[in-house]
C-alpha cells in the first residue's frame, strides 16, 4: 500500500466523521424549521399574544441571533481545549435537544410549559449549531494537505445541502406514508424525525470518539502556544478584526443569501406563490439537491488549482443576474393564463360542493367549491373556491342536499348549485334536494390554489433550482479553506465561526422574512398582490455589496497556502 | 487598487448609519400600520432585527474606517 492511499484512506475516515455527525446537525436544525407549521399548532396556542411572541421567538432565536453565541462560546472552547471535543459536545447537544423536542407533550396536554420548553430546547440546537461547523471545518482543514485543502473541506460543505435533502426526504416519506391526519396528530409522525436523530446522533459519536486531536491544533498546543483568551485574541485585536470583517463582508454574507435563497426561498417561491402543491414544491428541491450536490467537491477541487476567490465571487454575480428571469420563470410555467389554450375538457371537473350552516345565524351557507383543471399536458389545477352565501330566510330543513338559488349569474357554476350539507350536531342527512332562495354571497370569495405540475414543467421547475444550487456550490464549495485560510491555528475556531454564522444565520437566514416583507410594500390598493419578484431585491442587493468589497478588497488565495 | 480601497471605505462608512437609519423608519412605519392584535409581535420582531442588524451596520462602519487607514492595502 503506497503512502498516498494510506494517506487518502486516514483522510477518507477523517472526512467521514466529521461529516456525518455535521450533515446530523444540519438535519436537525432544518426538521424543526420545515415542521414549523405542525410545531406552532401542537405547541402553542391558537390566540394571539403572549403564544404569538412565543412563537417569534422560537423561530427567530435560534436561526439568527444564538447561532453567532453559539460561535463565540464553542469557538473559543475548541481554542481553549481541542477541536475533537468541542464537536462531540456540540453533536451530543445538538441530538440530546432535537429528541427531546420530539418528547414534548402538546400545549394541550400540558400548556404554557409546551412553548417553553421548545424555546428552550431549541436555543440548545442554535448554539450547538453554531458551534459545529467550525470545529468541522477547521478540523478537516487541518489534517488535509495545502494543495488539497478546498477539495477535502468542501466535503464538510456538502453536508448543509445534504442535511436538507435527508430531512426533507425524511419528513416527505413519513407524511407519505402515514397521511396528512396521522402525521399532524399531537403524537404523529411529526415526531419521528426528531427521535430519529437520537440514533443518528449515537452512530456519529461511536464514529466521532475514534478520532484524533487536529495534529495542528496539537503541535500548537504542546508548543505552548495556544490561546489564552481566543475571543480577545480574535476580536480585540486588529490584525485579526480586520480579517473577520473582511470575510464577513467580502464573502460569507453574499454566500448566505445566495445559499437560502438557493434552497429555501425557492421552495417557498414554488408552493406560496406560484402554489404548487406540498409534494411537487418539496421533490423539485430534493431532485434538484441530488443533482447539484457533486459540484460542491467539484468547486472546491478546483479552488484548489485557481483559487478560491474568483469562484466564490463568479457565484455570486451570477445569482445577481439570474435570480430574477428564474423567478420569472417559475411564475410563468405555473401561471394558468398562460395555458389556457392546454385545457383539456374531458378531463376538467367539478367536485361535489360541501356547505357548512353558520351554526349560529341560519341564514348563512359557508360554500366551498372544488373544480380540477386538467391541461393537455397532464396538470391539474385544483381551485378550491370558499363563498358564504346569504339565504332568504334562515334554513331550518334537516335534508342532505341544499340546493340554492342565487341572483348573480356572473359566476360559472355557482347562480344554482346542490351542495352536500356537512353534518351538524341535530341535523340528520337523507337524500332529497330542497332548494332555498339566496340573495347574496361574498363580494370577495376565498380562493385557494394547488397545482400539480405536468412532468415537462415540473423538470423545468427542476431545472431552474438546479441552476440555483449550482449558485450555491460555487460559494459555498471553497468557502471553508477560504476561511480557514484567513486565520492562525491558535484562534481559527472562533475567529472563522462568528463571521459563518452571522453571513447564514443572520444574512442567509433572514431571506424568506425580508423577502415576504418587501413584497408587502409593493402591495398597494391598485395592484393588492404586489411585486412576488420584488422580495429577490434582498438577496440580490447583499450579494451585489459583497460582490464588490469581495472583487476589491479579497485576495485570491492560491493553491499550496500554508496555514500556520 | 489602493486608492480605490480606500475611497470605497468612506462610502461604507456612509453606507453604514443610511441602513440603520433606514431600518429604524420601517420599524417605526411597520409597528405604526400593525392591527392591535398583532402589534406586539410585530414590535418584538422589529427589536429583534434592530439588534441584530445594528451591530452589524457598527461592523461595517468599522471595516469602511479600516479601509479608509489602509488595512486593507496590498502592503499589508
Amino acid at each position: 500500500m503506497t503512502a498516498n492511499h494510506q494517506q487518502a484512506k486516514g483522510m477518507g475516515f477523517i472526512i467521514g466523521a466529521s461529516s456525518v455527525g455535521t450533515l446530523i446537525e444540519w438535519y436537525d436544525f432544518y426538521i424543526f424549521g420545515m415542521l414549523a407549521t405542525i410545531i406552532s399548532k401542537q405547541f402553542f396556542p391558537e390566540e394571539a399574544g403572549a403564544s404569538a411572541l412565543l412563537s417569534t421567538l422560537a423561530i427567530f432565536a435560534a436561526g439568527f441571533i444564538v447561532r453567532p453565541f453559539g460561535a463565540l462560546v464553542f469557538g473559543r472552547l475548541g481554542d481553549l481545549v481541542g477541536r475533537k471535543y468541542t464537536f462531540l459536545l456540540t453533536l451530543v447537544l445538538m441530538g440530546g435537544s432535537t429528541f427531546a423536542i420530539g418528547l414534548v407533550p402538546g400545549y394541550a396536554s400540558i400548556g404554557w410549559a409546551a412553548p417553553v420548553l421548545v424555546l428552550l430546547l431549541r436555543l440548545l440546537q442554535g448554539l450547538a449549531l453554531g458551534g459545529e461547523y467550525g470545529g468541522a471545518a477547521t478540523y478537516v482543514a487541518e489534517h488535509a494537505p495545502p494543495h488539497r485543502r478546498g477539495y477535502w473541506t468542501s466535503w464538510i460543505q456538502t453536508t448543509a445541502t445534504l442535511g436538507l435533502f435527508l430531512a426533507l426526504g425524511i419528513i416527505l416519506l413519513i407524511r407519505q406514508g402515514q397521511g396528512v391526519t396521522r402525521f399532524t396528530a399531537e403524537w404523529g409522525g411529526w415526531r419521528y424525525p426528531f427521535w430519529l436523530s437520537a440514533v443518528l446522533v449515537l452512530v456519529s459519536v461511536l464514529i466521532r470518539m475514534r478520532m484524533q486531536e487536529s495534529p495542528m491544533f496539537a503541535r500548537v498546543k504542546a508548543a505552548g502556544m495556544g490561546a489564552v483568551n481566543p475571543l480577545k485574541e480574535s476580536f480585540g485585536r486588529r490584525a485579526n478584526f480586520k480579517m473577520v470583517l473582511l470575510a464577513l463582508f467580502g464573502a460569507v454574507m453574499g454566500q448566505g443569501v445566495i445559499w437560502y435563497t438557493g434552497q429555501f426561498y425557492a421552495q417557498s417561491f414554488i408552493e406560496n406563490v406560484c402554489k404548487v402543491n406540498f409534494v411537487d414544491s418539496r421533490n423539485i428541491i430534493l431532485v434538484a439537491i441530488l443533482l447539484a450536490t457533486p459540484f460542491f467537491i467539484f468547486f472546491g477541487a478546483l479552488s484548489d488549482r485557481v483559487g478560491r476567490k474568483w469562484i466564490m465571487l463568479a457565484g455570486m454575480l451570477l445569482g445577481v443576474i439570474a435570480y430574477r428571469p428564474i423567478y420569472r420563470n417559475f411564475i410563468q410555467l405555473t401561471d394558468p393564463a398562460g395555458k389556457r389554450l392546454t385545457v383539456d375538457a374531458s378531463g376538467t371537473k367539478g367536485l361535489p360542493g360541501v356547505a357548512a350552516m353558520d351554526v349560529r345565524d341560519k341564514t348563512k351557507l359557508v360554500v366551498t367549491a372544488v373544480v380540477d383543471t386538467a391541461y393537455t399536458d397532464g396538470a391539474v389545477f385544483r381551485t378550491t373556491r370558499t363563498d358564504t352565501i346569504g339565504l332568504a330566510v334562515p334554513f331550518t330543513g334537516q335534508t342532505g342536499r341544499l340546493g340554492y338559488l342565487l341572483p348573480r349569474k356572473d359566476v360559472p357554476g355557482m347562480d344554482t348549485a346542490v351542495v352536500q350539507l356537512k353534518a351538524l350536531p341535530g341535523v340528520e342527512l337523507r337524500d332529497g334536494i330542497t332548494y332555498v332562495a339566496a340573495i347574496g354571497q361574498s363580494h370577495r370569495p376565498g380562493i385557494l390554489m394547488e397545482k400539480s405540475l405536468s412532468r415537462g414543467d415540473f423538470w423545468r421547475m427542476v431545472w431552474l433550482v438546479f441552476i440555483q444550487v449550482i449558485f450555491v456550490t460555487m460559494v459555498y464549495g471553497p468557502m471553508a479553506a477560504f476561511l480557514v485560510e484567513l486565520f492562525p491555528t491558535k484562534i481559527r475556531y472562533t475567529s472563522m465561526s462568528l463571521p459563518y454564522h452571522i453571513g447564514n444565520g443572520v444574512f442567509g437566514g433572514l431571506v424568506p422574512f425580508l423577502g415576504t416583507l418587501i413584497v408587502e410594500l409593493t402591495k398597494t390598493k391598485d395592484n393588492p398582490a404586489g411585486d412576488p419578484l420584488a422580495g429577490l431585491w434582498y438577496p440580490i442587493g447583499v450579494a451585489g455589496l459583497c460582490l464588490i468589497i469581495g472583487v476589491v478588497y479579497l485576495r485570491n488565495a492560491t493553491r499550496q497556502q500554508q496555514i500556520d | 487598487m489602493n486608492v480605490i480601497k480606500r475611497y470605497l471605505g468612506v462610502i461604507w462608512m456612509l453606507l453604514a448609519p443610511l441602513l440603520v437609519a433606514f431600518m429604524c423608519w420601517q420599524a417605526v412605519v411597520k409597528i405604526t400600520h400593525a392591527p392591535a392584535a398583532a402589534q406586539s409581535n410585530v414590535i418584538l420582531q422589529w427589536v429583534i432585527i434592530l439588534l441584530i442588524f445594528i451591530p452589524i451596520c457598527t461592523g461595517l462602519f468599522i471595516f469602511g474606517y479600516y479601509a479608509v487607514k489602509g488595512e486593507y492595502g496590498d502592503g499589508r
